[in-house]
């Protein structure tokens, strides 16, 4: 079943994800320092496995970069 | 000498914060922060570039872990509502983080800070129990609201981020740092060291600069200048400057026993 989200900001179609560690497989972002955001909500580090997303979903996925 | 900087209760050695944006590559980040002695760092949170390799190099991963408490940023929001979000990513980013720094934006063009967003954000946050640094004009009298708030340093722009301008109004820091409680830090528009000297001089608690240094021709020199200034300066400020005396000139040297040729 294909999944349509949004991941920062971009329309994205996935098959065979439902939770957000899926998302993250799917990514190639597993084992990376990251943050993520869920309909405006956060989503902790211990709750992506079973965070399970829906179709339209708006995903935030970040990371810490220079700045000052 | 005893003399520490005291954020959210954390005892600091350096009186310099140092931004991580704008160098070369992360090994210059990496040396210009060791050459400046800075124990605090900011960061940027910002959305990964889907697609990239993951073995791509990281900031964090570029830095020596545990050596420096991490203070991540809302640079570029312009909402109360994005600063927060960013924050909390921030938070959730770096494991229960609470320290952070709150930047709010008015304008892309100047940059200034939004102090009504600002003060919006730093009520949610501090509710939040979030630690914040917060960035601001150098209105004394929005210091004292964010103070009021629950805000654990204020840091009043010397003059436009990334402008190298200096110190434009000493005198609005001044009355900042005199009614203040928590530390005051300046943050942002500091071009060179004498600048952080003269912040420092007035009785600033700190200096947070990022561009004077990444954007020095020899970044790790001039981040090694930098902590010269800021220790220079306290230790000044500390000494207690002597009075200035206008338009009376006092001689160093005795006044008596001087050689004269033609004494009567």
């Amino acid at each position: 079943m294909t999944l349509n989200i949004y991941v920062n900001g971009e329309a994205r179609s996935f098959d065979g994800v439902s939770s957000v560690h899926d998302l993250l497989v799917a990514l190639g972002l597993t084992g990376q320092r990251i943050a993520v955001e869920c309909n405006g909500e956060i989503v902790p580090r211990s709750r992506h496995a079973e965070q399970t997303l829906a179709e339209g979903d708006r995903l935030e996925v970040v990371v810490a970069v220079g700045g000052g | 000498m005893d003399d520490k900087l005291v954020i959210a209760g954390r005892e600091y050695g350096s009186r310099l914060l140092v931004g991580t944006g704008k160098y070369k590559d992360f090994d210059e980040t990496a040396r210009a922060l060791d050459a400046s002695g800075c124990e605090i760092v900011t960061v940027a949170i910002r959305r990964v570039n889907l697609g990239q390799d993951p073995n791509t190099p990281n900031l964090l991963s570029a830095l020596p872990k545990g050596r420096y408490t991490l203070l991540p940023n809302s640079a570029g929001c312009y909402s109360a509502d994005d600063a927060i979000r960013t924050l909390r990513l921030a938070r959730e980013l770096l494991d229960d983080h609470r320290l952070v720094k709150l930047e709010v934006l008015g304008d892309p063009g100047n940059l200034y800070p939004n102090v009504r967003e600002t003060l919006k954000a730093a009520e949610v946050l501090v509710g939040e129990g979030f630690d914040v640094m917060v960035y601001t004009s150098d209105d004394p009298i929005i210091a004292r609201e964010l103070e009021d708030i629950g805000c654990c340093a204020i840091m009043p722009l010397a003059s436009l981020i990334g402008s190298g301008m200096g110190i434009l109004n000493p005198w609005n820091l001044q009355l900042i740092i005199e009614q203040s409680r928590v530390p005051v830090l300046v943050d942002a528009g500091v071009g060179t060291a004498s600048d952080a000297a003269i912040a420092m001089e007035l009785g600033c608690d700190g200096v947070l600069m990022n561009t004077a240094i990444a954007a020095a021709r020899d970044p790790v020199r001039m981040a090694r200048a930098m902590k010269m200034g800021v220790e220079a300066g306290r230790e000044a400020y500390l000494a207690g400057r002597m009075p200035k005396r206008f338009y009376s000139a006092t001689p160093s040297s005795p006044s008596e026993g001087v050689i004269a040729s033609h004494k009567s």
